[in-house]
């Protein structure tokens, strides 16, 4: 691409060409040194003070490095982390986490990949209302739109007064506080996430392709398969990622629909937090639950930046 | 799948599969916050039974005076969390687009977007146990509470922006941007008078966008906040913890009309201004 900023370089004004090359390290400097700051700093000192004891005080955990007498003392304690390994309960939290986001993004994909499909093939005017009616709901607070179904899935709820009253059931179905309700929580809080990318990246089919595939013989369901699906894929990892991800660390949908069969990390993390107020464990347990992400993220981050070097 | 129409030369039919499930997800979609609207009117506390048509609820919930400060606070934090975003994302956008090979590019593009998917809860531990470092080395900042809630917002709102700005950035025509350089136009002059104005809608869609994350955040708020700065979805997520309440769905439906006057007004008129200018390029060109 042709370089707007330093274009000025060769013009005999050299005070120019210097003031537009410090114009424009301030203009990368500010928002990288922002991002440093309050996102790169943080982890490190996260991974600190996964190392230190949990102490009654505010803060409530023990300094690492300690200098007294002239002796430099670390004191790395390796506590929390053992004691994650040892305690059946988190590994337990862990798996949990990790399987109900997987399914939930597995019917996510389900759902959202033919919406975006049918989206990707409505009339120009009728996509920007699809769009539109999409993404509105993901406007609205996501707290509120979990809180909508806790009304619906209850014991005495809606859904089970419809059953009961068609008959299809005598007693009312525990749905609420069972992972079922963990499952539909996520794939509805986190649709339009998946809906969105797909949807983005099946407009820009090339629709000429799809013609070639039928003109040389293909099925429609031979060209959905090959070539379709296989072009589409930036968009559906890209979908699961978001849908997969912050679903592992979700907290607000297992506290307000799970139940104690669905104890996902995030709300053991808030609970270490919170409730026991023991710092150094909680930095532990979101170290580990980052390295697991630290794949899938990596991975989204590539297909950003894939998308990035397509458009450059 | 098999269920796809067959694709006749050139004209692309709808597949009835795939319109049935679009219809199935708007219903899934548009289904629980229409029972909560409609239950916002019910006489009756419990939710499930229908005792006649009421609005005490509302009347209720504006005399919450705890609810009405969290709103209050919430509102506030939004703006300026929106209003900073949408420069930082801007500016990030357009370093990503504009600035060619740069060293550590692959690094600030990895910072902008993971933000994207980061576990709130991960985000907002990182973040508390900088701000309690910082406090400890520096003094600053002394306490929690709007200022630490919104310097948290920022950060991650940034992201959303830069990549509503950015897909807009990536599809101007850069032609009047070099023309205008070409013309004698400093880089700055530029941006603040060619580039600006063409990404004027991405910019309102980015500030929307971190208004709305702003409001709706509870659990970086809730590790960050500190005592006398309690927002919105705190109060409320304290009391659905504890069950239903009519007064809540009755906050919600305020909260979808309002989003959904803003989302209709934003579609119409950008409806509008399409189609003003397909008719000019159909008069000019």
């Amino acid at each position: 691409m042709s370089n707007l900023m330093t274009k000025g370089a060769p013009a005999p004004e050299r005070v120019d060409a210097l003031r537009a090359q410090w114009g424009r390290r301030l203009v990368l400097g500010v928002p990288y040194l922002w991002l440093l700051l309050f996102f790169l700093v943080p982890f490190m000192i996260v991974v600190k003070i996964s190392f230190a004891t949990a102490e009654i005080a505010i803060p409530p955990y023990s300094s690492i490095v300690e200098y007294m007498d002239e002796v430099l003392t670390f004191n790395l304690n390796m506590g929390n982390y053992l004691f994650l390994a040892d305690d059946e309960m988190y590994l337990q939290a862990y798996l949990t986490s990790i399987k109900l986001a997987l399914v939930a993004t597995f019917f996510c994909l389900m759902l959202g990949y033919p919406m975006a499909y049918a989206m990707a093939r409505a009339s120009g005017r009728r996509q920007s209302l699809l769009l539109m009616l999409v993404l509105l709901p993901s406007w609205t607070s996501f707290l509120i739109r979990i809180y909508a179904w806790m009304g619906i899935l209850k014991n005495n709820g809606l859904l089970n007064n419809l059953l009961m009253w068609c008959g299809l059931i005598d007693q009312p179905l525990q749905v609420l506080n069972t992972n079922i309700a963990v499952y539909v929580g996520i794939v509805y809080a986190y649709l339009p996430f998946m809906v969105l990318p797909i949807y983005a990246n099946l407009t820009q089919l090339d629709k000429s392709l799809l013609e070639a595939a039928n003109d040389l013989g293909c099925r429609p369901w031979e060209t959905f398969f090959q070539v379709t699906l296989q072009l589409s894929k930036g968009g559906i990892i890209a979908g699961c990622m978001l849908v997969f991800i912050p679903a592992v660390g979700e907290y607000v949908i297992p506290e307000l629909l799970g139940g104690p069969e669905s104890l996902m990390i995030g709300k053991v993390l808030w609970q270490e937090f919170f409730n026991n107020r023991d710092w150094p464990l909680a930095s532990a347990l979101a170290m580990i639950m980052l390295l697991i992400l630290c794949l899938p993220i990596a991975f989204f981050n590539r297909q950003q930046v894939k998308q990035l070097e397509v458009s450059l | 799948m098999t269920a796809l129409a067959s694709t006749t030369a050139g004209r692309f039919r709808m597949p009835g599969f795939s319109t049935i499930m679009l219809i199935v997800g708007l219903v899934f979609l548009y289904l629980p916050m229409f029972i909560l609207v409609v239950y916002s009117f019910n006489a009756s506390r419990l939710v499930t039974v229908w005792a006649g048509f009421s609005t005490k609820w509302y009347l209720e919930l504006f005399q919450d005076e705890r609810l009405m400060g969290a709103v209050w606070t919430s509102l506030r934090i939004a703006f300026y969390t929106a209003s900073t975003a949408v420069v930082s994302g801007t500016i990030s956008a357009f370093v990503l687009d504009r600035f060619g090979k740069f060293r550590g590019r692959m690094a600030f593009n990895s910072m902008l977007t993971a933000p994207l998917v980061m576990p709130d809860v991960i985000t907002g531990l990182s973040l508390l146990l900088l701000f309690v470092t910082m406090s400890d080395l520096l003094g600053w900042p002394a306490e929690r509470g709007m200022l630490t809630i919104w310097i948290a917002h920022v950060t991650f709102s940034t992201a959303y922006v830069a990549v509503v700005v950015g897909s807009r950035l990536r599809e101007v025509d850069r032609s009047i941007e070099e023309a205008a350089m070409d013309l004698g136009a400093t880089p700055l002059q530029t941006f603040f008078l060619i580039t600006i104005p063409t990404i004027a809608p991405a910019l309102a869609a980015g500030w929307l966008l971190a208004f709305t994350l702003s409001l709706d955040d509870l659990v970086i708020a809730s590790f960050v906040s500190g005592p006398g700065s309690t927002t919105l979805p705190m109060v409320v997520f304290s009391s659905v913890r504890l069950g239903i309440s009519p007064k809540i769905n009755a906050m919600a439906t305020l909260m979808i009309l309002v989003v959904s006057l803003a989302a209709f007004v934003g579609w119409w008129s950008m409806r509008r201004s399409d189609r003003e200018r397909r008719a000019s390029l159909a008069r000019f060109g």
